[in-house]
């Protein structure tokens, strides 16, 4: 074809070789593109500066801070019981498990721990699990719709609302629960609470191959995710990587299985990883199926979290001493597996019921540190991909 | 490894430069010399026992009785296990603090050590100001050569999360009073 179009020009000169094309390389000027803070793709507002030649980042440097509210600063002055609701608005996809991390932080330093019944601590299992299907379907219904599929988002958020309904039976917010607090629960169970929780999971377990058949095996995602943004388990740990990320990158590490708190080390779950089913292990689709995986390693937890529940009615779920306990002079620091990954708090006290330090480890913030190592040399699209899959909550990066 | 045998045998390697340890606590730290910080994170990252190869996270404390600010890293070694199906194995963990003096707060960068260092130290200058000398993201302003703030602006003054803070009235012509007639700052 090409060879006609040139007999009746003469007058072109193509080198159909391509030697003197990639000689002369079409010479494009660099340009800096400027993504977020207000921008659909960058889950809250990241913003994220581009440098770019064409259609290839040459390098992409996070900039955050945007959501900052001091949230080390007002934990200086309040008591614990007071600061849970602030914990809530850190991660606030995962209110319960923020909730769970700053609790066991302080009945660590307190030695409260010993004294929650276990009943309290059975409730605290499946509100945590419960949080993270609710966190991981909106992870995988938004990752969906930074790739171009609309419709999984509508799926995950109508399962979603079921698991809010039971959180609100339970303690009245749908978002910021405050529920799990120093020293057990604000609330007990309330009645036929345990009925509807397996009404949900008889629904939900099935759900899950449905949403593998449309989003996970789709031909478009695989192609916009499998090979993008591959992390190494080396890169993943130094970094600092946690949760699903890090799982993704092969490394079979999970703080439920590794330093069991709760009575984890009770529950029988897998803990998944990435194997490279699409493309290479670390890419974008393995931290999209970890979090898949993760969903039904839930259900199977709160089955058997709901299993040991019966015969425990009427023990007490909240200890008389949360709200006013005195923290000794000392200091604690204690992580627990987050839905995004290790969220960690140093508490520091001085005697009195107000703490003297308070520092929370962002499991985002930390994730979000490979940005500008894992979107170096990527095209442009991908790097929505990239940091849509590391699933970051910028409440919890900026604190 | 318990937290003394890896203060045992980082005082065999490295003596006086191991000025304290403290086991009687939840939370058991030894303290090293600033100067020699870089050359003891090589050797808790490489030592074959204790491989730390995790930096959990550095914290900031204010001790403004001593007149002092502490950098607090948290460490442990992730061990891969023999068999692939197995999950991996949470080794030796090791929290180390160095003391600065607040007037003139620097400690050496260990980002090459643990790329995981670079977001917290910039967080731990930009909240705290502790200044970590050689971080691969400094920038150089009236308050010298420093890592590059990352939660509050570029051009914000003070470290917030110091003991004697002082908030401002106003940033940039944005006011932080709420009442007319208000003449200090509510936090």
């Amino acid at each position: 074809m090409a060879d006609v179009i040139l007999e009746s020009r003469p007058d072109l000169h193509v080198d159909l070789s391509g030697a003197e094309i990639s000689q002369q390389d079409f010479p494009t000027e660099e340009m800096l593109v400027n993504m977020g803070p207000q921008h659909p793709a960058t889950h809250g507002v990241l913003r994220v500066v581009l440098r770019t030649d064409g259609e290839m980042v040459l390098e992409a440097v996070p900039h955050v801070g945007y959501l900052h509210r001091c949230a080390e600063k007002i934990g200086e002055t309040l008591a614990p019981y007071q600061f849970i609701p602030y914990s809530d608005r850190m991660d606030y996809l995962a209110g319960m498990n923020n909730n769970l991390a700053y609790s066991l932080t302080v009945e660590r330093l307190t030695g409260l721990e010993a004294e929650i019944t276990p009943r309290a601590r059975h409730i605290r299992v499946i509100f945590a699990e419960l949080n993270r299907i609710a966190s991981h379907l909106i992870a995988i219904g938004t990752y969906g719709l930074d790739i171009g599929a609309f419709t999984p988002f509508f799926y995950a958020f109508r399962e979603r609302e079921w698991i809010l309904d039971l959180f609100e039976s339970a303690c009245g917010a749908r978002l910021t629960y405050s529920y799990i607090t120093i020293g057990g629960l604000s609330h007990d169970l309330p009645d036929g609470f345990v009925d509807r929780c397996i009404e949900f999971l008889d629904y939900f377990e099935p759900k899950i191959p449905e949403y593998n058949d449309l989003l996970s095996y789709n031909h478009i995602f695989v192609k916009r995710t499998a090979n993008v943004g591959v992390i190494s388990a080396e890169d993943a740990l130094a970094y600092g990587l946690t949760g699903p990320i890090l799982r993704a990158s092969g490394v079979r590490w999970d703080l439920r299985k590794v330093q069991p708190d709760c009575g984890y080390e009770e529950y029988e779950f897998d803990v998944p990883i990435g194997e490279g089913t699409q493309g290479t292990v670390g890419d974008c689709w393995d931290r999209y199926f970890v979090r898949m995986c993760e969903m039904e390693q839930s259900v199977r937890i709160i089955r058997q979290a709901l299993e040991r529940l019966r015969g425990t009615e009427g023990q007490e779920t909240q200890h008389k001493k949360g709200k006013t306990i005195k923290l000794p002079a000392d200091e604690v620091y204690y992580e627990i597996e987050n839905p995004r990954g290790q969220l960690g708090f140093l508490v520091r006290g001085n005697g009195s019921v107000i703490p003297e330090r308070v520092k929370a480890r962002g499991p985002s913030f930390c994730n979000l540190g490979i940005v500008d190592k894992a979107c170096r040399e990527v095209l442009l699209a991908d790097v929505a991909a990239i940091v849509g899959s590391l699933d970051v909550v910028m409440g919890e990066v900026d604190r | 490894m318990a937290p003394e045998e890896i203060a045992e045998a980082l005082k065999e390697r490295f003596g006086d430069r191991i000025t304290d340890c403290v086991f009687e606590t939840a939370h058991p730290h030894v303290f090293v010399e600033a100067e020699a910080w870089p050359e003891i994170a090589v050797f808790l990252r490489d030592d074959a026992r204790l491989r730390l190869n995790v930096l959990r996270c550095i914290s900031a404390l204010d001790m403004l009785e001593d007149d002092q600010l502490v950098a607090v890293y948290d460490l442990y070694s992730a061990r891969r296990p023999v068999s692939r199906n197995a999950t991996w194995m949470m080794g030796p963990s090791c929290c180390v603090k160095i003391k600065v003096p607040r007037s003139d707060p620097h400690v050496p960068s260990v980002a090459g050590v643990w790329p995981a260092a670079q977001w917290h130290e910039r967080e731990a200058y930009d909240l705290m100001g502790i200044v970590f000398d050689g971080h691969p993201d400094s920038v150089t302003d009236a308050a010298g050569l420093h890592p590059r703030r990352i939660l509050c602006p570029d051009d914000w003054e003070g470290h917030p999360l110091r003991k004697d803070y002082r908030f401002p009235m106003e940033y940039n012509g944005i006011p932080a009073v709420t009442e007319l007639d208000q003449t200090r700052p509510i936090h």
